[in-house]
């Protein structure tokens, strides 16, 4: 029987911070010891109990000021796998009246005694700025173009798992790089844990200065495929097209879109990631998104244990000072 | 827990290597007494000391009967009921118990027995895991002063202390001693 | 009015050349007498000594907000703002609502800074109608009702075909033109400098091109009209040098620059920090260290603040839609002496002379010199005083700066206008 009796390692690490705004001001120990932790949560959704006690009496309030399902779906899910209270806001930017600021939006909760904000937005920089004027813990599930540390998470989390490793492991991000939290936090995760990164995708999707990131950059597929061990495809706007950053969906399928041809060169234990929703037959084909390589569905199991460890570390997290237990 | 900081001071031994081997294998022989067959018998070791200890007991266990015995360790970190006040929160490590606790005889493990708080945790981490049949306590050292209506089943031996007081266990596995020892906080004025 | 007598300061006019010890007597608001040692005979005797004596600064580049934005800013607390740092006579811009396209704006503006008796209100007014970039505005009244340039600031005058017509026409006046130089296109949506930070922040950028462009037309067009363009707050390198060819080749063109373009770059972003959200945007080092040299070689012409009030609640907010635009009036001369003085690239009378002299001469003001006769606009500057960023004490109502909590070398310690001292007021 193998039973380690510790995990002596993360034991050092602490979560002492008050909110999880990217991944970007994060130490690798830090990411570790969620990845850790989201470990420990996953086998509580496979029991015939789903649900501990840990968050009971706590209150999350999901603030998506721009819509999503899957994530927030995710993190409500988790909230109430912990116990927690958890309420969700969604405040459509149309609906703030002139002169009514998110900051408004965020004294109201306050007023309201609400212990974690969870929160979503178009524009880049709005978790910072509620976190820096409320006392909830906030969570960053998504912020413009900048971060989307939790997705990030569940995907190294997910790499973690299926390959055994991070150290070395090459990684290919592909689509539109620019516009893109997801890349950035994966980036900022992946390098930290040792990962060597190429961000794949035409000029034009890719933002200035981005290979003093820390990742290679190559304007050509086949050549990201070659040697990936993991494939991370990003869903592409259609909004692109228009804004004249891709000549149309039809030539970016034939230079970036992934094919089961594309993929004949590729390592045969390559993990295919997106994170969704994904627009079959344009970045990815469906009998790929549905192949052997694809890993997306284990995403998103490993994302409700992922949010579960974060929602469990701030909760814990930007209190006084240890009384040691 | 570390306890090895400047405010205490180690007041005595009260059980070396040979004194932990020796109540270990009486356990083990309790609990095979009592139980008359282990098949339907599994140890649940706490996190982190309780769980070497379980470990210990199957090995007991099976070098007197011959059979192996399940055994499981149990992570108690989500049902404490101080979590609010305790930052950062602890870190949270995997609850390991490979099969259905459902209809099995239990017998939970731990080191130390105090408040019993931990136990009243672990009972409803348990809980949710499934329904057993029943369930037992098997503790190396009882030091008193309950604060819920929980009792063992098996004792290694029972320490009288002071609530200034504190009892460390210490094992090969992780602590590369063999002891328990009974260790008192320094009055404020002898600190630093 | 009484007379005043300055004893013992050091006087720095870079207009007469004089950088030395000097008594200076002012009479009837006027400066009287500029000598190494004037007799009191009953005026009133102010110890100069240890500080500097200079004529009031000049700001070409100043948002006064009023009428229609009074919550940001009135003439009344701008202008209180502007004698705090030392300026006595500021260039009101025409971004107001409604905007200062007719002389009946620039009268009630005029009107409003006379009441406030602080610094001298210079207005500029709009290029175009309603600065909707369509139509020109009669170019004729304004200046006529006192306007001493025109810009459409805060847009371009994006249509090269009206721009070239501007610049022709306003020839027959001898005022400049003053262009916010921006490609609308290419900077469409940016809220930050394209580069390393804004890639970092996942912000939009825009790239240096987008005003280098449009400096490179508007230069085009210059030379090809023979009009008098002058270019605001320069930003990046390449624009510097476009000037520079440009005034070698004899094309009528001046330009400014901001003491934050002078002193910071993106990295004073960090993490969307919306007071160092300007248009243009703070640039990387290379494009400080351009401006810097390009202010001392001459191509650079004067330094201007862009001063840019907004309330707490507007830039209290999300970077995307904070606006651009920082309070610049009260801590310009500090800046400046901190970023150019103290590591000597610039002496005393040269930063003087680009925030005072050349300014002035740039919009044919009788300002930013102490010629005897001239209206008495000076200051009393302690160059040894150390002061410390605390925008909640600013006499503006824009309290958003990047220089908060700073510490800063030389304070202005006295100011007259027009012979009336205005400290404090």
């Amino acid at each position: 029987m193998a039973l380690a009796a510790t995990a002596q390692a993360t034991d050092t690490a602490a979560w002492t911070r008050k909110d999880l705004l990217g991944l970007r001001e994060l130490t690798a120990e830090e990411i570790r010891l969620i990845l850790h932790t989201a470990e420990s949560f996953r086998g509580i959704s496979l029991r015939p109990i789903k649900k501990v006690p840990a968050l009971r009496g706590q209150t999350v309030v999901n603030l998506f000021f721009e819509p999503s399902t899957r994530t927030r779906t995710s993190f409500e899910l988790a909230a109430k796998r912990l116990s927690a209270d958890i309420v969700n806001l969604a405040v459509q930017s149309s609906s703030l009246s002139k002169g009514e600021t998110v900051l408004d939006t965020v004294r109201n909760l306050e007023a309201l005694k609400v212990d974690i904000l969870v929160v979503r937005h178009a524009a880049a920089g709005v978790p910072h700025l509620i976190a820096a004027r409320s006392r909830a813990a906030v969570i960053n599930a998504g912020d413009g173009a900048h971060e989307h540390p939790t997705q990030a998470l569940l995907d190294l989390f997910t790499i973690q798992e299926k390959q055994g490793r991070m150290e070395g492991l090459r990684v290919a991000i592909v689509g539109d790089i620019a516009h893109s939290r997801v890349a950035r936090s994966n980036i900022w995760g992946l390098t930290k844990l040792g990962a060597q990164v190429t961000v794949c995708g035409p000029p034009t999707l890719m933002p200035a200065r981005v290979e003093e990131l820390g990742v290679r950059v190559t304007y050509d597929l086949n050549e990201a495929v070659r040697d990936a061990d993991v494939l991370m495809l990003l869903r592409i706007q259609h909004e692109r097209q228009e804004s004249r950053l891709v000549p149309g969906l039809r030539e970016y399928r034939l230079r970036y879109g992934v094919t089961r041809e594309r993929l004949r060169a590729a390592k045969p234990e390559l993990l295919i990631m997106h994170p969704g929703p994904v627009n079959r037959g344009v970045e990815l084909d469906s009998e790929v998104a549905d192949g052997p390589h694809s890993v997306i569905l284990d995403q998103v199991t490993n994302g409700l244990a992922v949010r579960m460890a974060v929602l469990y570390l701030v909760a814990g997290g930007g209190k006084a000072e240890d009384a040691d237990a | 827990m570390d306890k090895s900081g400047a405010d205490f001071r180690e007041k005595s031994k009260v059980l070396d290597a040979e004194a932990i081997r020796r109540a270990v294998v009486r356990i083990a022989h309790e609990i095979l007494e009592r139980h008359k067959g282990t098949g339907d018998v599994a140890l649940i070791g706490i996190r982190t000391r309780g769980a070497l200890l379980a470990q210990r007991l199957a090995r007991e266990i099976q070098g007197i009967d011959g059979q192996p015995i399940r055994v499981g360790i149990l992570d108690i970190t989500l049902y404490r009921d101080d979590l609010s006040r305790i930052a950062p929160n602890p870190v949270v490590h995997a609850t390991d118990i490979p099969f259905d606790v459902t209809d099995l005889r239990l017998v939970l493990v731990d080191d130390v027995l105090f408040t019993g708080r931990t136990i009243r945790a672990a009972l409803n981490a348990l809980s949710d895991l499934g329904r057993p049949k029943s369930i037992q306590l098997a503790v190396l050292v009882d030091r008193g002063h309950r604060e819920l209506p929980i009792r063992p089943d098996y004792i290694g031996k029972n320490i009288p202390t002071n609530l200034r007081e504190q009892v460390d266990v210490r094992l090969n596995e992780l602590d590369e001693q063999e002891e328990v020892v009974l260790v008192e906080a320094l009055p404020l004025k002898e600190r630093l | 009015m009484s007379s005043l007598l300055l004893k013992g300061g050091r006087v720095v006019d870079p207009a007469n050349g004089r950088d030395g010890v000097f008594d200076v007597l002012i009479k009837h608001g006027l400066i009287a007498r500029v000598e190494p040692a004037i007799s009191p005979n009953g005026a009133e005797v102010v110890d100069a000594s240890g500080k500097l004596v200079t004529p009031g600064l000049v700001d070409l580049h100043t948002h006064l907000r009023e009428p229609g934005r009074e919550d940001k800013e009135t003439i009344q607390t701008g202008l209180r703002a502007a004698v705090r740092g030392g300026y006595t006579t500021i260039c009101a811009m025409p971004n107001t609502d409604p905007a200062m396209d007719s002389p009946g704006v620039v009268e009630f503006v005029q009107q409003a800074a006379g009441r406030a008796g602080l610094a001298a209100v210079k207005p500029i007014g709009a290029i175009t109608v309603g600065r909707q970039g369509k139509d020109l505005t009669e170019f004729g009244e304004l200046f006529e009702a006192g306007c001493v340039g025109l810009s459409d600031d805060g847009h371009p005058v994006a249509d090269a075909l009206l721009m070239r017509r501007a610049l022709e026409y306003a020839r027959v006046f001898g005022r400049p033109l003053i262009q916010h130089a921006e490609d609308p296109v290419l900077a469409a949506g940016g809220v930050m400098h394209e580069g390393l930070v804004a890639t970092t922040l996942g912000l939009r950028g825009m790239p240096a091109e987008s005003e280098s462009v449009m400096v490179a037309r508007d230069l085009a067009l210059a030379a090809l009209t023979g009009g008098w363009l002058h270019v605001a707050h320069v930003s990046c390198g390449q624009s510097v040098q476009l000037i520079r060819e440009a005034k070698r080749r004899g094309v009528r063109v001046t330009c400014e620059v901001t003491p934050h373009h002078l002193a910071l770059t993106d990295e004073a972003v960090g993490t969307f920090n919306t007071h160092a959200k300007v248009n243009p945007p703070l640039r990387p080092e290379q494009d400080r260290r351009a401006l810097i040299e390009g202010l001392c070689d001459g191509t650079i012409d004067c330094i201007a603040t862009d001063h840019a009030p907004h309330t707490a609640w507007e830039k209290d907010a999300e970077f995307d839609s904070a606006p651009f635009g920082i309070s610049g009036l009260e801590t310009a001369l500090s800046v400046c002496v901190a970023m150019l003085v103290i590591p000597q690239t610039l002496t005393w009378p040269q930063l003087i002379e680009k925030m005072s002299r050349a300014p002035a001469a740039l919009i044919g003001a009788e300002a930013g010199t102490l010629n005897i006769g001239a209206p008495a606009d000076l200051l009393l500057i302690d160059p040894d005083a150390r002061w410390t960023v605390e925008p909640e004490q600013f006499a503006s109502k824009g309290r958003h700066t990047p220089f908060a909590g700073r510490q800063l070398p030389a304070r202005v310690a006295r100011v007259w206008c027009r012979g009336t001292e205005v400290t404090g007021r």
